[in-house]
C-alpha cells in the first residue's frame, strides 16, 4: 500500500489536495460548524509553528517569547485596520507590514543577544514576551494605543474586491459562513509557508543555519557569518509570527493581551518539540495534535458532567499540565520527536560519538 | 529625599529575597551550565506549603507566638522544597546531563509548568493571604519607614548568604562544589562524588528557595501559584546582573536589582512626565537584563570567560 501510494507521488498530491479542498465542509458535516473554527486555529498555528521551526529547529536559538511577534502582528492589524485610530486599510497591505514589524523587532531583539550562549537568549526572549505584554496591558493611557486589558475591538475582517470573508454568503444555493471562507485563506497562506520553509532548509541559508546549530565555533571557521545569519533566522521566524498575527486578528475580529501570553509561546514550542524539531512534516503534525487535543479535552468535561453530575477536574486546568509532561518525557524519551527528520535524530542520539566527543578528553577547555 | 530613602529600603528588602532565589540559579548554573527553569517555581511551592503548615499550626496552636509559627511553617517548606529539587533534578536533568544543550532547557520549562498547574490544581487560583500573626511596628529613619519585617528578611537573607558563603569556602563540600564547577572531569578523579555535590546543589539551593518564598509571601502579604514565575525570572536577572556562576555576583545583583526596580518604580512617573506609571515596575528588571548583556555580558563580577560553549 506504502509502497504503492510512493509510486505514484501525483496521485498522492492530487487526492491531498481533494481532501484539503472539501475537508472543511467534511468536518462541518460531521463534526458541526464550530470544528471549522478549529480547523481555521489548526492552519494559524501550523504558521506559527512553522515559524517558530525556523528560530528553534533550524537554527537552534530556543525562541520562549514567539508570542510577542505574534502579538504584534495581531496590533499592528488592529490599529490599521479597525475603529481604534479609524484607519481602515485592506489586508494585503497590512499583512506584509505586520510581518516586517515583527521581523525589525526580532532584530533588535536579537541582535544585543545572539552574539551570547543560547540560553541567555532564552531568558531573554521570554522576558521581552512578558514585556510586550505588560505594555499591551497598560498602553491605554495617557494616550489611548492598545486600549488595555480591553483589547481592541470590531477589526475589519479580511475582504477582496468588496467580499467580506465574515458573514454569511450564499454560494451555490448553500449558505457559507466566515470560517469556511477563512479556511481557504490560511490554507494558502499555510501552503505557502511550508513551501518557503522548506526551500529555506534546503538553501544555503538553511545548511548554515543546521551549520551553526551543530557547532558553532566549527560554522565560523567555515566562513558562515554566524552572528548574521543566526539574526536571520530570528527575523524570519519573527516575521511568520507577524503574518499569522494579522491572520488571527482579522480572523477574531478582537484582540486583547490575554490572548499573548507566555502559554501560548511554550504551546509553540511544544508543537515542534513533540512533532520533531527542525522537521516539517513533525512540526506540522505537532500543531494538529495540540489545537485538537485541547477542543477534544472539552467532551471530557462533559463525559464527568454526565457521570458524576459536576466536573471534577476542569479539562482546561489538565491541558498545560499534561503539556509540561509531554514536554519532559518527549525530551528524555523521544528527544527528536513524533517523527523525527534523520538528521535530527542522529544528532539526539549519543551512540555516534559526536556528543560524547566532548566529554573525552582532560584537556579541552570547555567554556 | 526621603521618598528616595523610603524606595532604597524597600528595593533594599526586595533585593535580598531576590538575592536568595538568585543563589539557586546560580549555584545550579555554575556547576552545570543550566538555567534551572523550575527554581522560581520551587520558590513557590516553598511559600505555599510554608503557608499551609502556619494556617494549621494556627488551627493546633492559636496562642502561639507569631514568630514561632512562621518558624515551623519555614521548617516543613525547607525539607519540602529540597526533596522538590532533588527528584526534579532525578528524574527531569540527570537522564539529560550528556543530551545537546536545548534539551534540558526544555526540560526544566516542562517542569515548571507541571508544577505551576499542580500548585494551581492544589491550592486554586486564588490569592492566598499571609496571616497577620508577625508583630507588627516600624522605625523611623531621617523621615522613612522601615518595619520589623523588613528588617527580619534582610537580616534573615544577610545571615543565610554568610552560611552559604562559609559552606562554600570553609566545608569540604563546598570545595567539592567548587572543583566540580571548574571541571566535572578533574574533580571525578580527585574523588568527588560529582552526582552527590550536584544533588547537594540542588538541595542547598531548594533550601534557600523554601526560605525565600516565606520570606515574599510574608512580605506582600500572599502567595499564587502563579508567583514563582516572575520571581523566577527577576532573580535570573539578578544572577547574569551580578555574573551567573559567581555566588558574590548574585548577592549584589539581587540587592542591586532590588533596588533598581524600587526606585525606577518610585520615579518612572516624574522622568517620563507621567506618561509612564508604576505598573511598569515588572519591566525593569529585562532592561537590567537585556542592558547587561549588552554591556557586560559576564555581569559585574563575572570572570570574562568565552561567550560561546
Amino acid at each position: 500500500m506504502l509502497d504503492g501510494l510512493r509510486r505514484h507521488p501525483t496521485l498522492v498530491f492530487i487526492a491531498l489536495g481533494i481532501l484539503l479542498a472539501v475537508l472543511p465542509f467534511l468536518t462541518g458535516a460531521t463534526l458541526g460548524n464550530s470544528w471549522v473554527r478549529v480547523l481555521d486555529f489548526v492552519l494559524l498555528y501550523i504558521i506559527l509553528a512553522l515559524g517558530l521551526n525556523i528560530v528553534v529547529g533550524y537554527a537552534g536559538l530556543l525562541d520562549l517569547g514567539y508570542v510577542a511577534f505574534y502579538a504584534l502582528g495581531a496590533y499592528l492589524y488592529a490599529w490599521l485596520a479597525s475603529p481604534h485610530f479609524g484607519i481602515h486599510l485592506p489586508f494585503w497591505a497590512v499583512l506584509p507590514l505586520g510581518a516586517a514589524l515583527a521581523g525589525l523587532f526580532g532584530v533588535l531583539l536579537g541582535a544585543p543577544t545572539l552574539r551570547l550562549r543560547g540560553d541567555y537568549l532564552a531568558i531573554v526572549t521570554l522576558g521581552f514576551g512578558e514585556i510586550i505584554r505588560i505594555f499591551m496591558n497598560n498602553l491605554d493611557h495617557p494616550v489611548n494605543v492598545t486600549n488595555g486589558p480591553q483589547g481592541i475591538n470590531q477589526i475589519d475582517p479580511v475582504s477582496l474586491g468588496g467580499f467580506a470573508f465574515a458573514g454569511r454568503h450564499e454560494v451555490l444555493g448553500m449558505t457559507i459562513t466566515g470560517p469556511y471562507f477563512y479556511y481557504y485563506l490560511f490554507l494558502a497562506f499555510t501552503l505557502a509557508s511550508i513551501f518557503i520553509a522548506m526551500r529555506l532548509q534546503h538553501s544555503r541559508i538553511g545548511r548554515a543555519w543546521a551549520a551553526i546549530r551543530e557547532d558553532e565555533v566549527a560554522a565560523a571557521a567555515m566562513g558562515i557569518n554566524t552572528r548574521n545569519v543566526k539574526l536571520l533566522a530570528f527575523a524570519m521566524g519573527a516575521a511568520f509570527g507577524g503574518l499569522a498575527g494579522g491572520l488571527f486578528a482579522s480572523f477574531q475580529g478582537f484582540i486583547s493581551p490575554e490572548s499573548f501570553n507566555l502559554w501560548e509561546s511554550i504551546l509553540i514550542l511544544c508543537m515542534i518539540v513533540l512533532g520533531g524539531m527542525g522537521h516539517i512534516p513533525g512540526v506540522i503534525l505537532g500543531a494538529i495534535l495540540l489545537t485538537v487535543l485541547p477542543e477534544a479535552l472539552r467532551y471530557i468535561g462533559d463525559w464527568q458532567r454526565a457521570a458524576l453530575g459536576h466536573v471534577v477536574v476542569d479539562p482546561n486546568d489538565l491541558r498545560m499540565l499534561v503539556f509540561g509532561l509531554a514536554l519532559v518525557l518527549m525530551m528524555i524519551y523521544r528527544p527528536a520527536g513524533m517523527i523525527p527528520s534523520r538528521q535530527r535524530k542522529r544528532e539526539f542520539a549519543a551512540e555516534d560519538g559526536v556528543a560524547e566527543q566532548e566529554q573525552a578528553s582532560l584537556y579541552d577547555t570547555k567554556a | 529625599m526621603d521618598i528616595f530613602l523610603q524606595q532604597l529600603i524597600n528595593g533594599l528588602v526586595l533585593g535580598s529575597i531576590y538575592a536568595l532565589v538568585a543563589l539557586g540559579y546560580t549555584m545550579v548554573y555554575g556547576i552545570l551550565e543550566l538555567i534551572n527553569f523550575a527554581h522560581g517555581e520551587v520558590t513557590m511551592i516553598g511559600a505555599m506549603v510554608g503557608l499551609t503548615v502556619i494556617g494549621l499550626i494556627m488551627g493546633l496552636a492559636p496562642d502561639l507566638p507569631g514568630i514561632l509559627v512562621v518558624l515551623g511553617g519555614v521548617l516543613v517548606a525547607i525539607p519540602a522544597c529540597m526533596l522538590l529539587a532533588y527528584s526534579i533534578e532525578k528524574v527531569a536533568y540527570r537522564p539529560l546531563r550528556k543530551a545537546p544543550r536545548l534539551a534540558p532547557l526544555i526540560t526544566a520549562i516542562g517542569v515548571s509548568i507541571v508544577l505551576q498547574n499542580v500548585a494551581m490544581l492544589v491550592w486554586g487560583r486564588q490569592y492566598i493571604s499571609f496571616p497577620r500573626i508577625l508583630p507588627e511596628g516600624q522605625y523611623e529613619l531621617l523621615g522613612a519607614h522601615i518595619s520589623y519585617l523588613q528588617i527580619f528578611i534582610v537580616v534573615l537573607s544577610l545571615s543565610v548568604m554568610a552560611s552559604l558563603w562559609f559552606l562554600v569556602q570553609r566545608t569540604r563540600l563546598g570545595r567539592a562544589m567548587r572543583a566540580t564547577a571548574q571541571s566535572k572531569e578533574v574533580a571525578a578523579l580527585m574523588g568527588v562524588d560529582v552526582d552527590r555535590v550536584i544533588s547537594a546543589t540542588f538541595l542547598i539551593g531548594a533550601a534557600i528557595a523554601a526560605v525565600a518564598g516565606v520570606m515574599v509571601s510574608a512580605y506582600y502579604g500572599l502567595a499564587h501559584y502563579y508567583m514563582g514565575f516572575m520571581l523566577g525570572l527577576k532573580a535570573f536577572s539578578a544572577a547574569v546582573l551580578g555574573g551567573i556562576g559567581n555566588i558574590a555576583g548574585a548577592m549584589l545583583g539581587g540587592m542591586l536589582l532590588g533596588i533598581i526596580e524600587a526606585l525606577g518604580a518610585g520615579y518612572i512617573g516624574d522622568i517620563t512626565g507621567g506618561f509612564l506609571g508604576s505598573h511598569y515596575q515588572d519591566v525593569f528588571a529585562f532592561f537590567v537584563l537585556i542592558l547587561v548583556l549588552v554591556l557586560r555580558p559576564s555581569g559585574l563580577l563575572g570572570e570574562r570567560v568565552a561567550s560561546r560553549a
